[in-house]
């Protein structure tokens, strides 16, 4: 125990963690809700922490947030224990949950005033620093509104307007874009990458892929509380399936001839999208041109031929089906 | 954002701050009952309505007359407003905070766990001392006259407003306990029946019938209300002022660190 927490502190102090996490378990009544889960962040980057619903996302966020005690494992926040030193990770991380946890019968000044006494500023430099952030999410006018009138883009950007009060170091963000339309969404994302730049580690959750793709340095997928892949987004997309051909052809007719070339070249059996075009994954870009070869070779008549990534969106698929085929035992 | 120094930091070596803490959250709380004040007007309504009934039905089987029966009811009228009837609504705040995320912002402060739970219970002690006033305003217009000095009264107060703060923590910790309002009320409500129920509110104990005397005997808000007359009509309370304390410490110190316990437990 001592040799490991020794090696973790050695290893902040070398790369520079804003956040780590090594073997976490989590049980709730025999439902393991974590299951060995390891995890890093640089500091001052952003983690796109994704898995579908019941994944065990939300629980990591409370156990990172000293909500939860972890069953077993560990985990440094900012450089502090999350079990030992609860309170100094306390003051050095910002929390904007699941559900929004600002207080609907006060005005939204209130709100940010209250948590800056808290947080042991002076009732002047709460006050100054409710300004600041109100003005900087676009809550001036709003500020003397009870938040039961707020919007629900309102709402979020107040949230986390609270939770920067206290200028974290690591700031957690449970599904932060839940409920927003599109152009408020960009909004957040913004501020999201405003933050990242201040210096500020982001462990965000998400269940929107282009919001990972978009915001992360790297993406982390997790499933049944283990995680099942971690990268970059690029490098999942590649890991995952690296590229895939399609073919589109002008005749239905000529279908099952470029089937047959897609077979031979490939080693593989390519899926029909469509009543006109076919799919097929390839190792490397000569799969690509033997194919386009062939297909002049034959004279196939080709409206479509291209060669792409997977979307992150498609990885995300292709891992998370990939776990549930190999079940982890829930019981151990 | 262009700082990360800890400018949070500069008051944290100042003691009490729990206190400080607390009082920070107890006028959130405030707050929001001036916004919504249901608390204080069923802190007010439900004493004042007993007042009433048992003056004008009962008043006279009892002792004789309205006028003497004014100074015999009034004090455990007293001990009703300060708790026992507004105060089902901290446990039902604190357990409405845990379903929001208000509660996980607070519990991921650097901040007592005891602060939130104590802003709670020292707002409702606010609220008492304002159903109290008005009480005490509607026994004077009915008759009412303290036979105590002015520093006796307010000790009746003040232990009635005490015991109010102790019995609070039950609801509190029952707040925590509990999956939904509703149950917080369900549950209050079936605790503090039989508290409120059996007391020497109306009646002295040596007028019940026997099964009831002894719980009625035993029951702690009997000896505060036996305790709260005394002061107010100038009689020495005795041993019941002794009881009183012994209950408010025992309830005080068994329900607090079960509900702060419990909070910084749930999951
Ligand atoms: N407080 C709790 N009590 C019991 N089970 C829980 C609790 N919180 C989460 N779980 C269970 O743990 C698993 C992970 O949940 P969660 O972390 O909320 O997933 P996600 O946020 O990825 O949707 C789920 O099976 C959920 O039912
Ligand atoms: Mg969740």
């Amino acid at each position: 125990m001592f040799t490991v927490s020794q090696l973790l502190t050695e290893r902040s102090a070398v790369t520079d963690l804003g956040l780590e996490a090594h073997e976490l378990t989590k049980r709730f009544r025999g439902n393991t809700a974590l299951n060995g889960v390891d995890l890093a962040i640089p500091r001052g980057q952003v983690l796109g922490l994704l898995g579908p619903n019941g994944a065990g996302k939300t629980t990591l966020i409370r156990v990172l947030a000293t909500l939860l005690r972890p069953d077993s494992g560990t985990a440094r926040v900012a450089g502090y224990d999350v079990a030992r030193q609860p309170g100094q990770v306390r003051r050095r991380i910002a929390l904007s949950g699941q559900h929004t946890s600002v207080d609907e019968e006060l005005d939204g000044r209130a709100n940010l005033v209250m948590i800056g006494q808290l947080l042991d500023l002076t009732r002047r430099d709460a006050t100054h620093r409710a300004e600041e952030l109100l003005s900087r999410f676009g809550l001036t006018e709003a500020g003397n509104r009870r938040v039961a009138t707020y919007s629900g883009g309102m709402r979020r950007r107040l949230d986390l307007a609270a939770s920067l009060v206290g200028r974290p170091q690591v700031v957690f963000l449970d599904e932060p874009s839940v409920g927003l339309d599109p152009g408020k969404r960009e909004e957040l994302w913004q501020m999201i990458r405003d933050l990242s730049s201040d210096g500020v580690t982001v462990l965000l959750t998400t269940q929107y892929l282009e919001e990972a793709d978009t915001l992360a340095d790297a993406v982390t997928v997790i499933d049944h509380g283990r995680v099942i892949a971690s990268g970059t987004p690029a490098q999942l997309k590649q890991q995952v399936g690296g590229h895939t051909v399609n073919v589109r052809v002008n005749d239905p007719a000529d279908v099952d001839r470029v089937a047959a070339i897609l077979t031979v070249v490939t080693d593989r059996t390519p899926a029909r999208a469509t009543r006109h075009q076919l799919t097929v994954p390839v190792s490397g870009d000569d799969d690509f041109f033997q194919i386009a070869a062939e297909l002049r070779r034959q004279a196939v008549n080709v409206s479509e031929l291209s060669l792409r990534l997977p979307s992150l969106d498609e990885a995300f698929h292709a891992l998370t089906d990939a776990s549930a085929a190999t079940p982890t035992p829930q019981r151990p | 954002m262009t700082t990360h120094t800890h400018s949070v930091d500069s008051r944290t070596g100042r003691p009490l701050r729990w206190l400080r803490h607390s009082l920070i959250l107890a006028r959130r709380s405030l707050a929001k009952t001036s916004r919504n004040p249901g608390a204080i007007v069923n802190g007010v309504v439900t004493p004042a309505l007993f007042l009433v009934l048992f003056l004008y039905v009962f008043g006279g089987a009892v002792a004789g007359s309205t006028d003497n029966y004014v100074q015999y009811l009034f004090p455990g009228i007293i001990v009703m407003g300060a708790g026992l009837a507004g105060l089902v609504s901290t446990g039902t705040n604190i357990n409405i905070d845990l379903k929001n995320g208000v509660t996980d912002r607070f519990r991921s402060l650097p901040i007592s766990r005891l602060a939130p739970l104590l802003g709670s219970v020292l707002a409702d002690i606010v609220r008492y001392l304002i159903a109290v006033a008005i009480l005490f305003l509607l026994g004077t217009i009915l008759g009412f006259r303290s036979h105590g000095g002015v520093t006796t009264t307010l000790a009746a107060i003040g232990l009635a407003v005490l015991f109010g703060f102790c019995v609070s923590w039950i609801t509190v910790l029952i707040g925590v306990m509990v999956k939904s309002a509703e149950a917080v009320l369900a549950f209050s409500f079936l605790t503090f029946l039989p508290l409120q129920l059996g007391t020497s509110l109306a009646a002295p104990t040596t007028s019940l019938p026997g099964w009831l005397q002894s719980w009625v005997h035993v029951n702690p808000v009997t000896a505060v209300m036996d305790t709260c007359r005394a002061l107010l009509n100038g009689t020495p309370p005795g041993d019941r002022l002794t009881t009183t304390l012994i209950w408010c410490a025992a309830i005080f110190l068994l329900f607090c660190p079960m509900a702060v316990w419990t909070y910084g437990r749930r999951e």
